[in-house]
């Protein structure tokens, strides 16, 4: 997809000025953060699993290259294929290459940011093949003709109001005087519809939540079971996974598994979890003919070793932007690509561009929260500003904000100065303030003034009134 | 409060926005201080604790702001700071700055090691239980981010509000997110940053207060601004002003001020 990522300034406006988002945004903000908080108060050991998860992670980070290759020996052992991608490009083709080889009409799809960062659904429909999205949230989006607002709740910037309207438009074989104003009937809807997608399918695509090295399986979590019915009454399975997904052990799944649903939906667990290892064999009764994993970088193995290297724990649980002030106002299409909110302030600028994304790493207050709650523990405020600080290097910050800021630091750095201009400043201020106490609109502080008043200062500066008593009170 | 024979010598760090707007901070600091049984000193060689430039990815020029604080400061039992923002900074952040310069990194942890937020330093350090104040109003109290997450401040202000005689306090919903002040994220992205404080400024409504009070400048500028836009009859103060009993020398944050200055 095209990133709009360098528009975030506009895409922030607009999403500002959207009542449907705002109201959808405003359940969301009501929704996660609460539900994550009671799973988490009822699981003490919560804090000793963050740090067995980030170790996890980091030990395979530091062993990539090992656990990588394990995986795919038992991957192999087990029937199956891995494929290494460096590109999207190169992950387009070998998907499209499967599928052609086994003549397929249409793919199911289960839920998949890697899909999405390679636009693999616009790839495989120019080639003549039809995708369906089987998670309800990404085929609401996919009628709508979207991309995903959030990695784990792709349509949560609607109200099912929207829906429901998408549905009688789609939909247009039902009955237009049908009910659907709740939830459950849009869920049943769907699923009717999918049901039939399902057994038409010729092959079936998941991602990956974890590609278990020491078996050769890949981990896939949801809440609506379509993913198990996606990959099993298929041609062939294909599951996408980023590189960083791997972990050596089942067990080690099992953490992460703890950590990753109460992060991400306040769930103790996925309804379903679901572990594929290699096709069908003879005495199965089903299963996928092919079984196939389609490994991307797309940039991933370039942060190993540098300040970004943290970022590659990341789950994708969605906490960070559950619980970010930024997201919450603006929502996920703001961001103006695949991965919104703080990890995608991390991750996009790596994948299409800090020139790209320069906006991103700078749309936060660094209030701290999604470290706070990251179940991986990922400084996502520090990485960000290391983006900050690559920006600057590169001078792509605008020009008057450097200069403002050499401006102001040539004076931060020279004390006695900075005291005098600081003096002059708050009396300037104090008098222009007189005693309304605030201004209503100020110089130079237009985006500040125009939608809050600006509290005058009281006249003078602490040092020089701070001065000024002790002199009275040597003199005394 | 226990009594030290030597005084305890602190060098408070004034901050830069309590410096030009609110004065009235540093000598609420000062005489919460002395009451705590410290000598106050304030390093004239202080101008900002450099986040402007940290968060703007300017680490030449933050370097060059830290290395004075840390001159300005050497020397001192503790460096107190009215603000859990700058205070996290220099007890947070400076040892990042210097990581690959060890003769800077050691002063600079030395420096982080003694260096506190004002009120958590009460609390804390200083074992304060009470204070002889009194204000007559309903206060809410909103969880500036840094000293939050950074300091760990949260039940330290409380406990010293409960003592105060004629305040109730009423818990703010959300007080622990953000208000949108961010630093130079309110210059630079001013209509997302004035969305959040208009959250707050709802989230302090519910509430139903006529006080609120928080312990960092750059909140608070931002939430009295906002508050102030609306026409809401709330007033906005640093929890400093309240706790030392100052609260009768000036008036709220963004409010008329009186004809007569100090």
């Amino acid at each position: 997809m095209q990133a709009t990522s360098h528009s975030f300034k506009q895409n922030a406006h607009q999403a500002l000025g959207n009542a449907n988002l705002q109201k959808a945004l405003n359940l969301m903000r009501a929704g996660f953060p609460a539900k994550r908080a009671a799973v988490i108060a009822k699981l003490p050991e919560f804090e000793a699993l963050r740090e067995q998860g980030k170790a996890i992670k980091n030990h395979v980070l530091e062993n990539l290259d090992f656990y990588l290759e394990a995986f795919e020996r038992n991957v192999v052992a087990r029937g199956g294929h891995v494929h290494w991608c460096r590109t999207p490009q190169e992950a387009r083709e070998t998907v499209l290459a499967i599928c052609r080889r086994l003549e397929a009409k249409t793919v199911t799809k289960g839920k998949s940011m890697i899909a999405e960062e390679i636009a693999l659904n616009d790839h495989l429909a120019q080639n003549g093949i039809t995708p369906i999205e089987t998670d309800l949230g990404e085929y609401i989006i996919q009628i709508r003709n979207e991309y995903p607002s959030h990695i784990i709740a792709p349509a949560i910037h609607l109200v099912k109001e929207q829906i429901a309207q998408s549905f009688r438009e789609t939909h247009t074989h039902l009955d237009p005087a049908r009910l659907l104003e709740e939830a459950p009937t849009l869920v049943a809807e769907a699923r009717t519809i999918l049901r039939q997608k399902f057994l038409s399918a010729d092959v079936g695509i998941t991602g990956a939540n974890f590609c278990i090295a020491e078996t050769g399986s890949t981990i896939i979590v949801t809440n609506e079971g379509n993913g198990d019915l996606t990959q099993t009454l298929t041609k062939a399975h294909i599951a996408l996974a980023s590189l960083e997904k791997i972990v050596p052990t089942l067990e080690d799944a099992s953490t992460l598994l703890r950590l990753l649903a109460r992060s991400a939906t306040g769930q103790e667990f996925s309804t379903y979890t679901t572990v594929s290892t290699g096709p069908r064999r003879p005495e199965d009764t089903d299963g996928p003919g092919e079984f196939h994993v389609v490994f991307l970088d797309n940039g991933r193995t370039a942060m190993l070793g540098t300040e970004f290297q943290d970022m590659l724990r990341c789950i994708r649980c969605g906490a960070c932007m559950n619980h970010c002030p930024v997201y919450a106002t603006v929502g996920g299409h703001a961001y103006g690509w695949v991965y919104p909110g703080p990890m995608g302030a991390v991750l996009t600028p790596t994948l299409v561009g800090v020139d790209e994304a320069g906006h991103l790493p700078n749309a936060s207050t660094f209030c701290g929260k999604c470290e706070s709650v990251c179940p991986m523990k990922i400084p996502l405020p520090k990485l960000m500003r290391h983006w900050r600080e690559r920006e600057f290097e590169k001078q792509l910050s605008p020009a008057t904000y450097r200069y403002g800021l050499k401006f102001w630091a040539f004076f931060a750095t020279r004390p006695s100065l900075y005291r005098l201009f600081a003096g002059l400043g708050a009396r300037l201020l104090g008098v222009m303030g007189g005693s309304r106490g605030r201004f209503r609109s100020l110089p130079l502080a237009g985006g500040w003034t125009q939608g809050r008043d600006m509290p005058a200062p009281e006249g003078r500066t602490f040092h020089s009134l701070w001065a000024e008593r002790r002199r009275a009170g040597k003199a005394a | 409060m226990p009594d030290a024979p030597v005084p305890i010598r602190v060098g408070l760090f004034v901050t830069c926005l309590v410096d030009l707007f609110r004065p009235s901070v540093g000598f609420a600091a000062v005489k919460l201080l002395e009451e705590a049984g410290c000598t106050v000193e304030v390093p004239a060689v202080q101008t900002c604790c450099g986040q402007p430039s940290y968060n703007s990815g300017d680490k030449a020029d933050t370097k060059a702001i830290a290395r004075q604080v840390i001159d300005a400061f050497e020397g001192f039992d503790y460096v107190v700071v009215p603000s859990g923002s700058c205070g996290g900074m220099i007890k947070e952040h400076y040892t990042e700055l210097f990581a690959d310069e060890p003769a800077l990194f050691q002063r600079a942890q030395h420096l982080a090691k003694r260096t506190y937020e004002l009120v958590s330093f009460l609390t804390d350090v200083r074992g304060m239980e009470r204070v002889e104040a009194h204000y007559d109003g309903v206060a809410t109290y909103h969880d500036a981010c840094s000293g939050l997450r950074e300091l760990g401040v949260k039940q330290q202000p409380r406990k010293l509000l409960a003592a105060v005689q004629g305040l109730t306090l009423k818990e703010l919903p959300g007080a622990e997110v953000c208000c949108g002040f961010g630093g130079t994220f309110c210059i630079k992205y001013p209509d997302i940053s004035e969305r959040m404080a208009a959250d707050k400024a709802a989230d302090i409504a519910k509430t139903g207060a006529d006080t609120l009070l928080a312990g960092d400048m750059g909140c608070l500028l931002n939430m009295a601004g906002k508050l102030s836009r609306l026409g809401r009859n709330v007033r906005v103060r640093h929890i400093a002003e309240v706790l030392a009993d100052m609260s009768d020398e000036t008036p709220p944050i963004g409010a008329p001020t009186r004809q007569e200055r100090r």
